[in-house]
């Protein structure tokens, strides 16, 4: 008998005689406490973010690129991992050549393994869409796929991320039924709630544990 | 990297080790300190009773709706990781899984695996299993890695290193990886991160334990604050979860409120910093994440548990930690006094299953029922019953079937007889009385001592008369008898 058999055997003969108990999930109980008024949305979701070490800035679909760049320049960071191959990359690699920025724009164009020790140690900054936010909890949803692969949002120590206000959802629940998420999910959804931390010595919150030390949300008030 | 590594050792008994931990001073305090803190973080996260207790009760029934079609939901969660590319492995008991996980590790030719913070993998015992076997298992998540790092086992299921302080944690950076000594907590996540980063871009495998295991879209769920879970199942070539069987749920809705529950009841955080539903390996467009996933489903005493129903409750866990951060026993002794995977009260009632209640016996008793783990339980296990149950398997006759693994350790014939004498004594009025003009009139005679309580307490003197006898008399006096 296999390992497989012998646990299901088991398990079904415990079960031997028993009706499944019924669905009683109560989506009401994930709604009701977790709605907001449109525009109270960006708010919640600032706070909750902010209070956990989050930059927010508002700005608008026609003055992000510039606002990135103060970012970086602030910080004296010298490249940047971004998508050309997406709307906002472009828009940004155009903006950083008009106003000859110094910055290096580096793209995830092939394999990890192919350059692997520079995603590690060299790059310094990434820049990522995303396919939302959560008001609820202050989080930014992502759907990584091979324009944006999984560690882009992961390895560099600076992640900034794009969100249009007009996918802030009020919680994971409405956002899962809207989009339909059950009918199927990409390789990997990661929901990010700031930069990484650790509370695992002595319970003091430390930030930059192994993912990004910081975390930039621009969320696109027009878009 | 072939040596076994050491674990500490400890004081064979769950009392000597008590007794132990009880007289450091220091060591209590770490504990004192840091579950105030997770008791004060999770009020403050749930600031409306009745939002929390609705929430529970779906926890509750969500996960006891899962557990009685966990057979089916199994089937369903194979076939959906399938049909997604994910390779799903059974495993009876913890050799082969650790015979599983080696043999995918041996296929790859792999020497160097990352993990993230996995429960399963310490009931394996993982890290040494493979350590044997020349394959180095290093620890990835902050508080794993430093227990790892001082050879210790963790002491919290959340916190594994909340037995240390930042004084502590310097020592063992200094002697270990000749760092400079600082009592920064922020510098020593950054020995931390920095050591970590190099060993994830070179590990040939990462492994990960499982939050929830979603059947409908063949997800594994898996939150963390530090990133570290997203490097090990993302960073090396091969990824492998190994997760208990019970950690099934029917539909991708229902991590909405478990997540909530887990993260809320754990740290008092309204969702952590990361959550990761990983549905399968990387596809040929892609450009990263792992070419191979695997999932390992262990058993491990746990259709023991499922077999009783009353028992199958302890299920429902989702290993929030919350019932420890609570105990007052815990808070006192800390988690290696109980000498096992699962500290605390969880620890208690789910141990039996998996090592058997002879081998923990003082378990279910090293408790004052006091039933603050029930309360703030977040799938509602209700604890405080199981371990009176516990208490009652571990006091049954060896002789007849035993309902739990080991039942049955502390069976006393001496004591059977006590009680039976007491039954005896309490069910014959006339058998009673005299008990009781004896014991009052020849009070002179009483043992001076009664075992361990003698340590401790005065002995107990029976009165001079009795209060039956002094309301009888009474009575007698001032009238108003009855008629």
């Amino acid at each position: 008998m296999s390992a497989r058999a012998n646990i299901l055997g088991k398990l079904r003969n415990s079960l031997a005689g028993t009706t499944p108990r019924p669905d009683e999930f109560d989506e009401r109980l994930v709604t009701a406490p977790w709605r907001y008024a449109p525009e109270d949305r960006i708010d919640r979701l600032r706070s909750l973010m902010e209070a956990v070490h989050t930059e927010v800035h508002p700005c608008r679909s026609d003055n992000w690129p510039e606002l990135v760049a103060e970012l970086l320049n602030k910080r004296n960071l010298t490249n940047l991992l971004c998508a050309p191959s997406r709307e906002h990359g472009r828009a940004l690699q155009a903006h950083f050549e008009a106003t000859e920025q110094k910055v290096e724009l580096l793209a995830y164009d092939q394999p990890v393994e192919a350059w692997k020790e520079e995603l590690f140690w060299n790059v310094e900054a990434s820049l990522t869409g995303t396919l939302g936010g959560i008001a609820a909890t202050g989080t930014l949803v992502l759907w990584p796929d091979r324009h944006e692969p999984r560690l882009m949002s992961l390895v560099p120590p600076v992640h900034i991320a794009l969100l249009k206000a007009s996918e802030i959802h009020d919680n994971l629940y409405d956002m899962m039924v809207a989009q339909d998420w059950a009918a199927g999910l990409p390789t990997n959804v990661l929901l990010v709630s700031g930069p990484s931390k650790t509370a695992d010595i002595e319970q003091v919150l430390a930030y930059g544990a192994h993912g990004p030390r910081e975390l930039i949300v621009l969320v696109l008030e027009d878009a | 990297m072939s040596q076994r590594i050491p674990v500490t050792e400890l004081t064979p008994d769950f009392r000597g080790r008590a007794e132990e931990a009880l007289a450091d001073g220091q060591l209590r305090n770490n504990f004192r300190v840091a579950m105030d803190s997770l008791m004060t973080k999770r009020a403050n996260a749930f600031p409306d009773a009745d939002e929390r207790e609705g929430l529970r009760e779906l926890g509750n029934r969500i996960k006891a709706g899962a557990l009685s079609r966990l057979p089916d939901l199994l089937e369903q969660l194979e076939q959906k990781l399938t049909e997604n590319g994910v390779k799903v492995h059974w495993a009876e008991t913890v050799e082969e899984a650790n015979s599983l996980v080696h043999g995918i590790i041996e296929a790859r030719k792999g020497s160097q695996v990352v993990k993230g913070k996995s429960m399963v993998s310490e009931e394996m015992e993982m890290n040494d299993y493979l350590a044997e076997r020349g394959v180095e298992c290093l620890e990835s998540d902050m508080g794993e890695y430093i227990v790892q790092l001082d050879n210790e086992k963790p002491s919290h299921i959340i916190m594994p290193a909340i037995h240390k302080n930042a004084r502590q944690v310097s020592k063992l950076f200094h002697d270990k990886l000749g760092e400079p000594e600082t009592e920064d907590v922020n510098q020593l996540i950054q020995i931390g991160r920095r050591t970590l980063r190099r060993k994830f871009m070179e590990a040939d495998v990462g492994v990960s334990g499982v939050n929830f295991a979603i059947a409908e879209t063949g997800t594994l769920l898996l939150v963390e604050n530090e990133g570290n879970g997203r490097m090990s199942t993302t960073a090396p070539p091969v990824h492998i979860a190994v997760t208990g069987i019970e950690k099934v749920v029917p539909n991708l809705r229902d991590v909405v409120p478990l997540v909530s529950l887990l993260t809320r009841s754990a740290l008092g955080q309204p969702i952590t910093t990361y959550v990761n539903l990983i549905s399968g390996p990387r596809k040929p467009d892609e450009l990263d994440g792992p070419e191979e996933v695997h999932l390992v489903l262990l058993d491990n005493g746990r259709t023991g548990a499922f077999a009783d129903a009353q028992m199958r409750q302890t299920l429902n866990c989702i290993r929030c930690g919350a019932c420890m951060n609570h105990c007052p026993v815990y808070t006192r002794v800390g988690g290696h006094t109980y000498g096992e995977v699962y500290p605390g009260p969880i620890g208690k009632i789910i141990t039996p299953h998996m090592a058997g209640l002879d081998k923990v016996p003082d378990h279910p008793s090293a408790s004052s029922l006091c039933g603050a783990c029930g309360e703030v339980c977040p799938v509602k296990i209700p604890i405080p019953e199981l371990l009176q149950r516990l208490r009652q398997e571990n006091v049954k006759n060896p002789e007849q079937t035993q309902q739990v693994k080991g039942g049955g350790a502390k069976y006393s014939r001496t004591e059977r007889w006590i009680w039976r004498g007491w039954q005896m004594l309490n069910t014959r009025p006339a058998l009673y009385r005299s008990f009781l003009w004896a014991a009052t009139r020849f009070r002179a005679l009483a043992p001076k001592k009664a075992g361990p309580w003698t340590e401790n307490h005065s002995a107990p003197v029976p009165a001079r008369r009795s209060l039956h006898d002094l309301a009888a008399r009474h009575l007698d006096q001032n009238g108003g008898r009855p008629s």
